[in-house]
């Protein structure tokens, strides 16, 4: 049975097709000023490169911030529930999911059929998503893509005060005034963001295994800065900005074969 | 026209002189030099009068900031700096001002300073500064009995300001009053995160909202912030807003909207309180011998 996950993020949308539980294709689209034809568009990629129309699919389940803008979808999935289901499908050790994307972060608390126990978000601040990345690599002068492996280079923590994006972005030019080294500052910039994510998780009881899914997980600086804070091992599934959508296509398959 | 346009939120700077008193006359000179995170101010103060002050934006070097300031508001004076008998230092930077004797907070200083610059019977202060928020409680001679603060996150602070003043183009002396020049009021960004409120303001600019719609839904949003800051201290009357922020009208009378409480209004610079502050403590100090 061919269903699809679509997951509209702040960013990105990315829409998954899966097959009796294998993975078929994937598909992304910055969500740009038109968001409905983003999202038309991604669905319509990772349909082609499945081989597959619209109506071969039994069942298509979206989340996401903008979950409720896609009007092919039968039905919803919450965000968190459908990053712990993709996670844990994918690590069935995972206990504790966190999942990072452009403009929220959250953390969950999950069993071992990755149904969510308990779990916390922040979608009031930026300063504990994606956004704070983006606007310190363009307070670095650097694309986004370096600031991850840039932080890799650096040997020195240094602290960093400010807690928004704000008050950071003034921090960061001061830093670069007083020629503090940019691997430095990039270090410390997700030192800053890893400790915040912490103290948000924390808030849970944090269970091994831990996994990380959302676009975050592909910034090696933040991956390399939230395991040495938590002082854990963090498990990081293959493109793991799917995880969500993922999910949803696994509740979408449930949903299908539950008689709808 | 010949502005930067990275530039919109840059501020007059400038001094004033009170153009009747003489320093001669005063028994006790005094001065406060309060440096805020993003504007420093001097004042000069003779036996609780006016005398002399400025406003300046402060630099990267709090030191060097200081110093500016002082030299600015003594600038079209004929006194020196060792005409003052007592320097007290305010505000993020106070105790980076070389030539201060003693630091006061600024919590202190702002409470002293809207008693003076509103009254005794001032009872709530909000001091809307450059990077931070203070909610004041002070009693009948300026004494502070309570306070929250936000300094963590930009909304509801200046800074937040400033950086909408550059997304939308526009100077941030005209925000207050481009607010209110609009068809119906629009309902508010997020107030809980300033990257967020512009993201939001960037799509309905996208979407074809007028800018003074956008700016009325940002400067609602501000307001709400502050508002809540107020709620948890809870707000006695009188109620006075100090800091940048208490000149723009925009934000002020949404506040007031939301409050239910008229603040009280002055003539006086609302960016000065704190420094105010700083010079009525040194008189304080040197009355009763201790300085």
């Amino acid at each position: 049975m061919k269903v699809a996950g679509v997951d509209v993020g702040a960013k990105f949308v990315k829409v998954v097709i899966v097959d009796d539980g294998n993975l078929v294709s994937r598909s992304s689209r910055l969500m740009g000023f038109e968001q409905k034809e983003s999202i038309e568009e991604a669905f319509k990629e990772a349909l082609e490169k499945a081989g597959l129309k619209k109506e071969d699919l039994a069942h298509v389940t979206s989340t996401g911030s903008g979950k409720t803008e896609v009007p092919f979808a039968d039905d919803e999935f919450t965000e968190v529930s459908a990053a712990a289901k993709g996670a844990v499908n994918l690590i069935p050790s995972a206990r504790t999911v966190i999942d990072v994307g452009a403009e929220e972060g959250r953390a969950m608390h999950t069993n071992a059929e990755g149904k969510v126990l308990d779990f916390v978000i922040n979608e009031r601040c930026a300063a504990g998503a994606g956004s704070f990345t983006e606007a310190m690599a363009r307070a670095l002068e650097i694309p986004l893509e370096e600031i991850g492996p840039l932080a890799l280079k650096s040997k020195k923590s240094i602290p960093m005060n400010a807690q928004c994006v704000v008050f950071a972005e003034s921090e960061v030019v001061t830093l670069v005034h007083e020629k503090t080294p940019k691997e430095d500052i990039a270090r410390a910039i997700h030192d800053a963001m890893a400790s915040r994510i912490i103290s948000m998780a924390r808030r849970l009881s944090i269970e091994e295994d831990v996994a990380l899914v959302g676009g975050l997980a592909n910034n090696v600086g933040f991956v390399e800065s939230l395991r040495r804070e938590l002082n854990m091992d963090v498990k990081i599934p293959e493109q793991p900005e799917y995880v969500p959508a993922y999910g949803a296509a696994l509740a979408a398959a449930s949903r299908a074969g539950g008689g709808s | 026209m010949g502005t930067k346009g990275s530039e919109y939120w840059r501020w007059k700077e400038y001094n004033w002189k009170s153009p009747e008193l003489n320093w001669k006359d005063f028994d006790i000179v005094t001065a406060g030099v309060d440096i805020g995170s993003v504007s420093s101010q001097a004042v000069i103060m003779g036996d609780s009068e006016l005398f002399a002050y400025s406003n300046m934006r402060t630099g990267s070097d709090s030191p060097e900031s200081a110093r500016k300031a002082m030299d600015w508001a003594l600038k079209d004076t004929d006194m020196t700096l060792d005409d003052i008998r007592y320097v007290i230092g305010t505000g993020y930077g106070r105790v980076n001002v070389p030539f201060a004797s003693k630091a006061i907070t600024e919590i202190a200083c702002h409470a002293r300073g809207a008693n003076w610059m509103y009254g005794p019977s001032i009872r709530t202060v909000l001091d809307m500064g450059g990077q931070d928020c203070k909610a004041i409680r002070c009693d009948e001679r300026g004494k502070v009995t309570a306070f929250l603060m936000n300094d963590k996150c930009a909304a509801g602070t200046g800074r937040g300001m400033e950086v909408f003043a550059d997304l939308l183009s526009v100077h941030i002396e005209d925000i207050g009053r481009l607010s209110f020049e609009i068809d119906e009021e629009p309902p508010e960004v997020s107030s809980t995160c300033v990257v967020f409120a512009k993201a939001e303001a960037s799509q309905l600019l996208r979407q074809g909202w007028p800018k003074n719609k956008v700016i009325a839904a940002y400067s609602s949003a501000m307001a709400h912030r502050v508002f809540t800051l107020l709620e948890r201290l809870g707000v006695e009357k009188e109620f006075a807003i100090t800091g940048g922020i208490a000149k723009n009208e925009g934000v002020v009378k949404r506040i007031e909207r939301e409050l239910k409480i008229e603040a009280l209004k002055t003539e006086k610079d609302t960016q000065i309180a704190g420094a105010v502050g700083a010079a009525l403590f040194g008189k304080t100090l040197v009355e009763k011998g201790k300085a």
